[in-house]
């Protein structure tokens, strides 16, 4: 790799290209969300403190990371075997089925929240069904756990899905003239490359479902400190006019949004020089 | 497929069977059903009282106002993207990955934060307020508002899919025009852009379904204004959040219809 200078030399457009990318990223992004860290201090670290650690925020908070890791889990579980079937094998309607995973995606959240509680409520097509089981999804934590594990789903599929396509078909054969089973195959071989790129889908899976709001709200019922999640306590805050108090959980899901990442990337780091 | 699979390179049958079957299912479970509620709650009544109800008058300003939204924030996406994704892509530069890390930052924070950082900044008690109020300039409840907020949350999407693709392209075929005498503008509009040209249509089209799709962030941006007499712009905006399912579905159709 030669020298930046010896790059700029060579290429133009450094100069205006950095120079657009950081002013626009400083105005759009980096400017907000420092006017909301500071005044979610406003009244101070004692107020601050006091307005994010209240029973109703903490179990608002609980519940939004506690429910987006646990369906996050499940996403990384179904999208591999989903990915792999995708990928792998032929059936009729394969390509249906591809093009549906990114449904999440193009329907609107708020939408995506009302078909999920049509479907989950006590008279709805599968609530019906469930609801003599004793099993109540709709207007409960479970409600939640379901809308994100729908709106979840396509960032593992995606991310697992070029890795497998890029596997090269020659370390598998090799692994089966060496006289590896199948399943030793899996573990040895594919494993370590699926790894890095399952533990990406799911850092991505657990940060859109931490932030999600328009699916939720519509399935969760939102009973404070039963299923309501810290998103939309923010926006009852900013309705009352609370304007601390919502800067305040804000930027507490920022910070721990943030070590979660952090904890993430560094595990990241590690299964790739493992990988090495 | 040409060639038989061989024992060693392939589940057994009953294996495949069973993964095929359990994604199957899942799809069908998690993805089918809804949106097989979505057609069928939409066309419940017939396809005359769905036709009725995409040209109610609410419906037509509310998905106008969307459209006018999406008609803003692609093309500084798009231009942001390219300018980014050059900078990123064929240079080295200390603090390059910090700078990949701040333009996925949007990614990690929810919609609703990004709407609330807007509101505490240029709301009428937020930082700028009183200065705005000054100029009589409405941002927040106001079409700009909405247009910030969905900016913040679609912001990553066209420089992260450019990125990706022009660091594995790599500079060479830059490199080569360079040396027959191209310049910038020349660079990039003959041998880059032709080579991007579909990560970037695929960016605008991820950025701008989530800028329709988007409720949260702009819900934020807009949602006092039930509660509050806020200027009259405000009632074609909760058209856009409030706008009940079966009005709200027949356009969506259009619109995954014209993803797939």
């Amino acid at each position: 790799m030669n020298s930046l200078a010896q790059q700029r030399r060579t290429l133009p457009g450094f100069g205006l290209a950095m120079g657009v990318t950081i002013t626009y990223l400083s105005l759009i992004v980096l400017l907000p969300l420092a006017t909301m860290l500071l005044s979610s201090l406003g009244n101070g670290p004692a107020f601050w403190w006091q307005a994010v650690s209240s029973p109703r925020v903490l179990a608002a908070l609980r519940l939004s990371f506690g429910a987006s890791m646990a369906a996050a889990a499940v996403d990384v579980v179904f999208g591999l075997i989903i990915a792999w079937v995708l990928v792998r094998y032929r059936f009729v309607g394969r390509r249906w089925f591809d093009a549906l995973i990114d449904l999440p995606f193009a329907l609107p959240t708020a939408v995506a929240g009302i078909t999920l509680s049509a479907l989950y409520a006590g008279n709805g097509w599968l609530g019906q069904y469930l609801e003599p089981w004793g099993i109540k999804v709709a207007f409960t934590r479970l409600g939640v756990f379901v809308a994100l594990v729908f709106v979840a789903l396509p960032f593992i599929v995606r991310t697992v899905q070029p890795v497998l396509l890029d596997l090269d078909k020659e370390c598998e054969e090799a692994a089966a003239t060496l006289g590896a089973s199948r399943w030793q195959t899996f573990r040895q071989v594919l494993w370590p490359s699926l790894a890095p790129a399952l533990l990406t889908g799911f850092t991505m899976a657990l940060a859109r479902a931490v932030g999600e709001y328009g699916s939720v709200i519509f399935i969760a019922g939102n009973l404070p400190r039963v299923s309501e999640i810290a998103p939309l306590l923010i926006t009852i805050k900013l309705e009352q006019y609370d304007y601390v108090g919502a800067a305040a959980i804000g930027s507490a899901m920022l910070l721990l949004s943030f070590v979660l990442l952090l904890v993430l990337n560094l595990l990241q780091r590690r299964l790739q020089r493992v990988q090495r | 497929m040409s060639r038989q699979p061989q024992r060693a390179l392939t589940e057994g049958p009953w294996v495949r069977a069973l993964l095929i079957s359990v994604a199957l299912a899942f799809i069908g479970l998690f993805l089918l059903l809804p949106l097989i509620v979505v057609f069928t709650e939409a066309l419940r009544n017939g396809v005359l009282p769905y036709l009725a109800a995409i040209r109610e008058p609410d419906a037509v300003s509310a998905l106008l106002l969307s459209l006018k939204i999406v008609a803003i924030v692609v093309p500084i996406n798009v231009t942001f993207g390219i300018f980014a994704a050059w900078a990123i892509a064929k240079f080295r530069f200390p603090g390059r990955s910090l700078l990949v890390s701040l333009i996925d930052l949007p990614f990690a924070v929810s919609p609703v934060i990004s709407g609330l950082v807007y509101v505490l900044l240029l709301g009428s008690r937020g930082v700028m307020g009183p200065l705005l109020q000054d100029w009589d300039i409405q941002i927040i409840f106001a079409l700009p508002g909405m247009v910030l907020a969905t900016l913040f949350v679609t912001f990553p999407f066209v420089a992260r899919e450019l990125i990706a693709l022009m660091e594995q392209q790599g500079n060479d075929e830059e490199y080569a025009a360079r040396t027959l005498g191209a310049g910038g503008w020349q660079i990039f509009l003959r041998v880059t852009l032709p080579n991007i040209k579909w990560a970037l249509l695929y960016g605008a089209l991820l950025s701008a379904a989530r800028a329709l799709g988007e409720f949260g962030a702009v819900s934020v941006v807009s949602a006092m204004c039930a509660a509050t007499p806020t200027p009259c712009r405000c009632r074609s905006k909760s058209c856009t959040t409030n706008i009940n399912f079966r009005q709200r579905s027949p356009w969506r159709r259009c619109w995954l219809c014209l993803r797939w």
